[in-house]
């Protein structure tokens, strides 16, 4: 009997603990960032992937927004914001009925996020019925503002494929590849973003002779590694989260990186990564993407001085992505006097607003509501080589990579130099497509 | 046995829950009925599992796997070829129903851990093809734009308020149908062969046909939740069919209660509301959903139901006498599964 008190006891005092903590949490990290003001709040719904395998970018996501509204004392277009943040997971269904919550239990006047393409798919039906204006601050599938776009859809962040088709061709041009071996890992983002390098690399008369597919995930690179084709000129990969740390730790054990140049998609050295890299597995290395937080322009290193400030970090593209869409719908409130509710004429201006000065550079969109940005060849480099401007990030600070632009393209559409129709004859870029003609 | 003694109780309690559930989208907010839709079909697909791990003592764990099937069989149908909703579903339901009839085949030989391996492995063949066959699954993207069907008598399936009463009654139908399945003598020699398996053998019982067809039944409804699942979301992807995907549905049994059949629908709710209430208040709902369910195994090992029921069971059988001779039954204390019926 005695026994039995005890344990009743103990669930009594264990409940009693967790309901306290449980308070003290919902005290301390409400999600719901309140700011007093005459007019009602504007309700923006926020899908960040803050547990699961995309955590790191989902922080990321949320520290950009956060910082955009702190600075602007949380009221977007003169009315104050209540921001209502719900955790995705990186799972498509959670996603959707996050998603379903938002609408129909927060009643929010937009939706911001998500991260990953497959949630971006998942919700996509969904948002178009209710009429939800919804920001795509950073999930990149190429049909989400190409064949499965809608006029609810606005993306501005980038199309995976927007920077791989200059950067196919820079390949080819201007680092005088001709023949390459290409990696990504296994699923629909590496496979858009390596179609986009292939199709114009090709289109150049340059080679891609093979093409491998690792699980997103992968324990070990050796086994792809070690597969590489040795006569190549050079090897581009595309990599999400820290598959790419992995990845470069193990091109560079089996003795290639000294031997054959490493190119690739801008998430295999993006800023939240090179935070974890060794330095020499990352020297040299050459990517192109809409941003780096190494920019020089005066609006960038206004934003990365204020967030790492903020968070002691430099500021990766999903940051950045995030804080310019804050900005977006900042600017877009105030055109239309703050009257979100009037959604046509919320719509129209989110649809035809110009950012001239985002950190990242000059932004608008184009008929489908995808950026036209631009795009940078970035090569990573130690940051105490570094001079200027550039030195400020704070990977610089503590001596760690930075990515160093090397080159920019200016103003580029998802569609390159393709007329749209035409561009859109062509089926979205996947495994097998474009077929890869010099492989064997 | 107690057939008959006091078998009017539950079915009045049955018939208020249904009531109250049935007058709920007049007076809750649509986003409850949302959780809720979700919570009837994994509600179906965990007391399929239950069959299997609560009844016939079969810890399988590539259960999501028939879900799987039947909600891509489904949305394929629907969307590539243009099937109407009771083909589409119907050849949803009947495909997972085959699929667990291939798997169990290869998975029944097996016992205990084996068994369990077995199965994995089974479930992840399906995820393989769910990830992999891009052209029709759709790959990692998922498959999307499953219409919501328009049924007869004007029923829209495409408002949420119609589609949570069709949710419903499948449920209650699919509840219906288990319950008499493990009432059934047939669901008495499947406690038999939970308990041993050796004796029932002795005893003249087919053991591996009694395993075989209640792992095509457990399929077969796991399926009639993926179909639901995938017409109630118009999307289904990898993550669906994954093994977090079977872990979770044998997280709902385990959490109602393994053999008690409704402590499934119980855990599944639970988990559903907590995961989706939670997330909203704190981000580190993980760790909250971690403490409750270790206190939730510490205290109530048999699950909510089987809690409950001791409670009841303690509560009416020795009223007033706490230490009275009388040798009533603690199944809280020693840990032991015990039947309900036990």
């Amino acid at each position: 009997m005695a026994q039995r008190i005890t344990r009743r006891t103990l669930l009594k005092g264990a409940a009693a603990l967790a309901g306290v903590a449980g308070t003290g949490a919902l005290d301390r990290l409400s999600p719901v960032v309140y700011a007093q003001g005459e007019r009602p709040p504007i309700r923006i719904g926020f899908l960040p992937a803050l547990t699961g395998t995309a955590a790191p970018s989902g922080r990321d996501m949320l520290d950009g927004l956060t910082l955009y509204l702190d600075q602007h004392n949380t009221t977007i277009g003169g009315r104050p914001v209540q921001l209502i943040v719900e955790d995705t997971g990186g799972n498509p269904t959670n996603t959707l009925t996050k998603t379903r919550k938002l609408v129909e239990g927060d009643r929010v006047h937009l939706v911001i996020g998500p991260l990953l393409a497959n949630e971006g798919y998942a919700i996509r039906d969904y948002v178009i019925e209710r009429k939800v204006p919804t920001i795509l601050s950073v999930v990149s599938a190429d049909d989400l503002t190409q064949r499965k776009g809608s006029p609810y859809l606005i993306r501005t962040s980038w199309s995976s494929s927007l920077p791989s088709h200059p950067f196919g061709e820079y390949a080819y041009a201007t680092l005088k590849y001709r023949k390459i071996a290409m990696l990504g890992n296994d699923y629909a983002f590496p496979y858009e973003v390596n179609g986009g390098f292939q199709r114009m690399f090709e289109a150049q008369g340059g080679q891609i002779v093979q093409r491998l597919w690792a699980p997103l995930g992968t324990p070990d690179f050796s086994p792809y590694v070690t597969q590489f084709r040795r006569d190549v000129d050079a090897i581009y990969a595309t990599t999400a989260g820290a598959d790419a740390i992995r990845f470069a730790h193990a091109y560079r054990q089996y003795g290639l990186k000294d031997r054959i140049p490493l190119i690739g998609g801008g998430t295999l050295m993006d800023e939240s990564l090179l935070r974890g890299m060794v330095p020499e597995d990352a020297v040299g290395v050459v990517t192109a993407l809409h941003w780096s937080a190494a920019l020089r322009t005066p609006e960038a290193r206004k934003f990365v001085a204020a967030y790492v400030a903020k968070y002691q970090k430099d500021p990766s593209y999903y940051a950045e992505a995030c804080y310019t869409a804050g900005r977006w719908i900042d600017v877009a409130t105030t055109h239309i006097g703050g009257k979100v509710e009037d959604r046509d004429a919320f719509l129209l201006a989110l649809r035809s607003l110009q950012l001239p000065d985002a950190p990242r550079g000059p932004i608008r969109l184009d008929a489908y509501q995808n950026p036209i940005e631009n795009v940078y060849v970035r090569k990573v480099e130690r940051a105490g080589t570094l001079t200027g401007p550039a030195s400020q990030t704070f990977a610089a600070q503590s001596g760690g990579l930075v990515n160093s632009v090397i080159y920019t393209f200016h103003n580029v559409s998802q569609f390159w130099t393709f007329k749209p129709e035409e561009y859109l004859k062509q089926p979205v870029y996947d495994r097998n497509y474009p077929p890869c003609k010099f492989c064997g | 046995m107690s057939w008959t003694v006091g078998q009017r109780r539950p079915a009045a309690a049955a018939v208020v829950i249904i009531a109250g559930l049935a007058t709920l989208p007049s007076v809750a907010p649509t986003y409850y009925l949302h959780l809720l839709t979700l919570t009837f079909c994994y509600g179906i697909m965990a007391m399929s599992l239950d069959l299997l791990v609560g009844y016939t003592g079969l810890s399988s764990f590539g259960h999501a796997a028939y879900f799987g099937v039947a909600g891509y069989t489904a949305g394929v149908l629907a969307t590539r070829f243009g099937w109407g909703f009771w083909p589409a579903a119907g050849t949803g339901v009947a495909a997972a129903a085959l699929t667990a009839a291939v798997f169990g085949m290869l998975a029944i030989r097996a016992i205990g851990p084996y068994f369990l391996i077995i199965t994995l492995a089974l479930g992840q063949v399906i995820w393989g093809l769910a990830y992999r066959w891009v052209s029709m699954t759709g790959g990692d993207n998922g498959l999307r734009g499953i219409p919501r069907p328009l049924l007869g008598f004007g029923l829209n399936l495409g408002r949420i308020q119609e589609f949570y009463y069709f949710a419903l009654a499948v449920t209650v139908v699919a509840t219906g149908f288990m319950y008499l399945l493990v009432r059934s003598p047939f669901g008495l020699s499947l406690r038999g062969i939970r308990e041993s398996e050796s004796r029932m053998r002795v005893l003249g019982y087919d053991t591996f046909l009694h395993k075989y067809l209640v792992f095509v039944i457990a399929g077969l409804f796991s399926g009639l939740a993926g179909t639901l699942y995938v017409y109630y979301n118009s999307f289904v992807s990898p993550g669906d069919v994954n093994l977090v995907a079977s872990a979770n549905a044998l997280l709902m049994v385990i959490l109602g209660g393994t053999g008690t059949l409704f402590g499934s629908l119980v855990g599944s709710a639970l988990l559903v509301f907590l995961q989706n209430l939670l997330s909203g208040i704190t981000q580190r709902w993980l760790t909250v959903l971690g403490v409750i369910l270790v206190l939730s195994v510490m205290y109530a090992p048999l699950g909510i139901v089987g809690a409950a029921r001791a409670i009841l069971a303690r509560a009416t059988s020795r009223p007033g006498t706490h230490d009275g001779a009388a040798p009533a039954p603690k199944p809280a204390e020693n840990g032991e599964m015990v039947g309900p019926n036990s």
